[in-house]
Parts: structure tokens; sequence; C-alpha cells
């Protein structure tokens, strides 16, 4: 793998490892499986790519990471006052985004960037230099970080927590977990939209389908980190979340390198997923066929 | 300090395997009074609890605490007035948090919740205080997950749970079923141990019939969503786990399954 590749597996795995860490928040802080991310993700693009058009890039990243949150707060409130399963709220928000981010995008299913002010071209022109698209991220994911594993510490976060491990002891511990649901998955979809707004803006370019499958991105950076990083303390497993996020994408450079074609890389995650998340299951039947050959060759040596 | 009046719950209303879980409970607790609970599998004393604590909406009937009438308040609501103990000794606790950030979570009932710190070291220092009181060793493991507890501790770091804020009621839902004998015991009597000192209004559910006479101040026996029998005082005195069966299947007509009561 040339120099190139690599460092734009790494800006690449920056900036996606915050759209990792808001997954991180509803799959594993919250053990709720949410959808939406495929649609909060574009929709931060979307506003990003409007409002550095229109001048405001640095702006466009608070908005973004706003417009998540409310769209994450839609499907809290569709599975906790609606009673919809958590799978199914997730995938209406998603698919009621669609037509929300190309209302945002002014009808339009993709706005290119070129010549356009970005967070980027402005940063260029200072001191970082051509690092700045290296930099700026991981200023903010390492913001990002921090800032979640602070919240994680507080009394809300230890709810958040909970709720996550046994939503029945924070209601007997008398919290309403409806209201912790909506605070989780706001947040969770609030850094997913950031993540999309810094993508548009380092990509120049915003497509109405680039939120496809991001979900699956997402949790395979969640799943690749925790198997390789471990999960002992919560500051360990954040920052799991983010090597994760930066060794999922050099996997995809490396099958890129190899001649497959881009087409195919969606189907490479599916497949690193399936696997990922079947490891316990591999592990158990590889150390049981272990086992009985083990077993076998004592019986035949005697 | 509680009072149902008239409580009706019906599972399953208009299907054909509707269920009539409570029929009719009137029941009264006075302040600091322990309250046993027993009776057959499926008699409605889970549901009875679960109503109280407003797990389940009830189809009829009226329930007050502290004179002030819960009947409609959410379960959370309600929780900040009622400490729970559940039989599955996972649902108590958030296994994958350490014992100390449990405790804080308990400790922050009924305050606002908010970006303060989880846990401060004043806090840490009285979770070790209260801790110590279980003699259970937990006070050196405040810092590791529950995870690793045994059914028996986590139960009585549940106990412990449910009644650092002080509730208006404690519920106990066979809290030591899921627990081996010895284990069982030990929690028991810590429950008699905090219920006293903290002069708790107790309803306790137990399969052990001994138990239900040992422990408390009164013992209710429950069927078929009925109370059969109420016990106080000397007629409570003089009973014995022999006569107490007896004086069941002579009110109820029913045989006691014996398999899942333990009798000693
Ligand atoms: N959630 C539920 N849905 C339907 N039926 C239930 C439910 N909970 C309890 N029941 C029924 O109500 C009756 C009383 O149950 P329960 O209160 O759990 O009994 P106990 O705790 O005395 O063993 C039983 O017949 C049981 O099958
Ligand atoms: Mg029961």
């Amino acid at each position: 793998m040339t120099f190139m590749v690599l460092q734009g597996s790494l800006e690449l795995g920056i900036i996606y490892a915050i759209m990792a860490l808001g997954v991180f928040i509803s799959f594993r802080t919250l053990n709720m499986p949410d959808l939406s991310v495929d649609g909060s993700f574009v929709l931060g693009a979307a506003f990003s790519a409007v409002m550095s058009s229109s001048g405001h890039p640095f702006l466009a990243l608070g908005i973004a990471f706003l417009a998540g949150c409310g769209a994450g707060s839609i499907t809290a409130l569709l599975h906790t006052k609606l009673k919809i399963q958590p799978l199914l709220a997730g995938i209406l928000t998603m698919l009621a985004l669609y037509s929300l981010n190309l209302k945002v995008m002014g009808g339009r299913a993709n706005i290119p960037l070129m010549n356009k002010t970005t967070v980027f071209s402005i940063l260029e022109k200072t001191a970082l230099g051509d690092n700045s698209k290296l930099i700026f991220p991981l200023a903010v994911l390492l913001l990002m970080l921090l800032l979640l594993y602070l919240f994680l510490k507080t009394r809300l976060g230890f709810v958040l927590r909970a709720t996550g491990d046994n939503d029945h002891m924070v209601r007997a511990l008398g919290v309403n977990t409806d209201s912790v649901i909506l605070i989780g998955l706001a947040l969770s979809n609030g850094l997913v939209a950031l993540s999309g707004a810094l993508i548009a803006q380092s990509q120049s370019f915003v497509d109405v389908g680039m939120g496809i499958g991001m979900v699956v991105i997402g949790l395979a950076s969640v799943i690749i980190g925790e198997v390789v990083f471990g999960v002992k303390t919560l500051l360990r497993r954040l920052i799991a979340v983010i090597l994760g996020s930066v060794l999922y994408r050099l996997i995809i450079a490396f099958a890129l390198e190899i001649g497959m074609p881009p087409t195919d890389l969606k189907l490479v995650s599916a497949v690193i997923v399936a696997i990922a998340m079947a490891m316990p299951i591999i592990k158990k039947r590889l150390s049981a066929v272990k086992r009985r050959f083990m077993v076998r060759r004592h019986e035949r040596s005697k | 300090m509680l009072r149902v009046e008239g409580l009706r719950k019906k599972f399953g209303q208009g299907s054909n395997n509707e269920k009539l879980a409570l029929a009719e409970i009137n029941l009264s607790l006075q302040e600091g009074e322990f309250v046993t609970i027993i009776g057959g599998n499926g008699a409605g004393k889970s549901t009875l609890l679960n109503c109280i604590s407003g797990v389940y909406e009830i189809d009829e009937g009226k329930i007050t605490l502290d004179t002030v009438d819960i009947t409609f308040d959410p379960e959370y609501k309600r929780s900040k007035y009622i400490g729970r103990v559940f039989q599955d000794p996972l649902r108590g606790t958030a296994y994958d948090m350490t014992i100390e950030e449990n405790l804080a979570i308990a400790l922050a009932k009924g305050k606002p919740l908010g970006l303060m710190p989880g846990v401060t070291k004043k806090e840490t220092t009285l979770f070790k205080e209260r801790l110590e009181l279980l003699d259970l060793g937990l006070e050196n493991r405040i810092k590791q997950k529950v995870g690793l507890l045994s059914g028996g501790q986590r139960q009585a770091l549940t106990l412990l749970m449910a009644t650092i804020v002080k509730p208006k009621l404690l519920l106990l839902d066979e809290h030591t079923a899921a627990l081996d004998p010895t284990i069982a015991r030990k929690v028991l009597h810590l429950t008699r141990k905090i219920v006293a000192e903290e002069k708790l209004c107790t309803l306790m559910i137990t399969h052990n019939m001994k138990a239900s006479l040992e422990f408390g101040t009164r013992t209710i026996m429950m069927h078929e969503g009925k109370i059969m029998m109420d016990l106080q005082g000397q007629e409570r005195s003089n009973m014995t786990v022999d006569r107490l069966i007896e004086q069941f299947e002579k009110r109820s007509g029913a045989e006691l399954d014996n398999d899942r009561m333990l009798l000693s």
C-alpha cells in the first residue's frame, strides 16, 4: 500500500470514527439497533453542503449535529411513545429522511462543493496547510471522545448506560427510561450527522445515497475494535471504536488494492460484519472440533 | 401507609385465554408493618406487587401510598417511593457497570438527573460503609463489575440499592427463591435487619412457608387472586407450618403445590 492510500484511509477512518461512536451509543450503550443512522448521516452531509455553499462551513457542523439529534429523537419517540419496535422505528425514520434529505438539498440528488468554502479550504490557508484534512477531523474526534467519555461518567451518563444493561432496574429506581432513550438516540444520531457533515466538506461532494449501509460500517468498526483492542474499561472501549474505524478503512483499502471493484465494497462490509458477529459461535465450534480431534488422536495412540 | 381497595386485574381481556389474576383485593398496611405473602403458583402474588409498583395498569380499584393516590402514576414515578427486589438476580442490577456505579444510580433516586459527576468521593465512602454491613466483602470490590458477583451477592446489593434512599414501601418478590439455601437464609436475615433498622413498610412474597411465619409481623395467604387468610398477632405466633397448610387446604378446597413450596 502506498503512503497516499494509508493517509487517505486514516483521514476517512477518523471522520467515520465519529459516526462509529454514535453507533456505539445506540448499539452498545443503549443496546438498541438503530437503523436511522443511514438517513441521519446524509442529513448531516446535506446541511453541511447547503450551508457551506452559502458561506457558513463551521456553523454547518453545529447545525448538522443538531439536525441529527432531531432525527434520533424521532426514532426514540416512535419507539417509546408509539411502541414501535426499535428496528422498524429506525427504518421508518431512515425512509422519511430520504425524502427530507432531498428537500434539504433543494431537490437535487447530489451537490458538488468544488470551489466552495469549506472548513478545509479555510484551514489549508493557515499553518496547518495540507495536513488540515487530517488534523481538523482528528481534533473534532478527540473532542467528541473526551466529551462522550466525560458524559458517560456523569449521573445522566450512568443512567444511560444502565438503561441499555437493564431498563427494569432503571425504572425501579425512579427514572423515566423513555427520556433516557430519547437523549441517547439524539446524541447518537447527532454524532452520526456530524460525521456526515465532515465527510461532505472533506470530499467536496454530497450524494443522497451516500448513507446506504452506513450503520453496517459503524457496526463493523465497533465490533472490529472490540475484537482487536478489547472492552476492559469504558475509555478503552471508546478508543477501540476509533481504532476499529481506522482498521476498517485499511481493510477496505486493501481490498481495493488487490483489485476488488469498488462496487463490491458493500458486499465486503456485510461479510465483515457477519463474520465479526459470528465470532463467538465460530470460536466455540472450532474449539469443539479441536477437542474431538485431540480425543481421537489420543485414542489412536493407545 | 399503603391502601389497596377493590383491586381487580385481568390479563388477555376478550381473548379466549382471559385470566382474572386479581379478583378483589383489599389490603391495608400500617407504618412499619412487615407482611409476608404466601400462596400457590399462579395465585396472583407477583401480579399484586406489579400492580402496586405500576408495572401493570389495573382494571379496577384504587391504590394509595401515604395518603397520595398513585393509581394512575407511571411505574417510574411510583418507584421514587417504592423499593423493589425481584426474584431474578439479573433484574435488579446493571451487570456491565461497577458496584459503585450501580449504587450511585440508586442513591440518585428522586434527585435531578444532570451532568454532575456520577459518583463522588464522599459517596464512595458512604457505599463502603453500607456494603460493610452486608458482610460479604463487597466493600473491597467496589470498582468491579456487578456481572462478576454471585446471585446471592447481587440480591444483597439490590436490597441495599432498593433501600439506600429510604422508600415508603419495600416490595420483595421471592427475592431468595433463586439462591441456594444457606445464602437465601443470609439474605433473609439481612432483609430483616434492614427493614427493622429503617422501620420499612414491607411486602415480601416467599415460597418458604417457615420463613413466612418466622419473618415479618403479619402473613397473608393468597389463592386464585384473592386473599384467603390474614394472620397477625397471637393467632400468627401460635401458627405452625403444618397447621398453615391444613388451613389453606380447608379454606381453598385445593391442594398446595408442595414441589415448589419449601415447607421447612
Ligand atoms: N403478563 C401476563 N400476561 C398474561 N397472564 C399473566 C401475566 N402475568 C401473570 N399472568 C397470569 O396471572 C396469574 C397470576 O400470576 P402471578 O401473579 O405471576 O402468580 P404468582 O406470582 O402468585 O405465582 C397466572 O395465571 C398467570 O398465568
Ligand atoms: Mg410469582
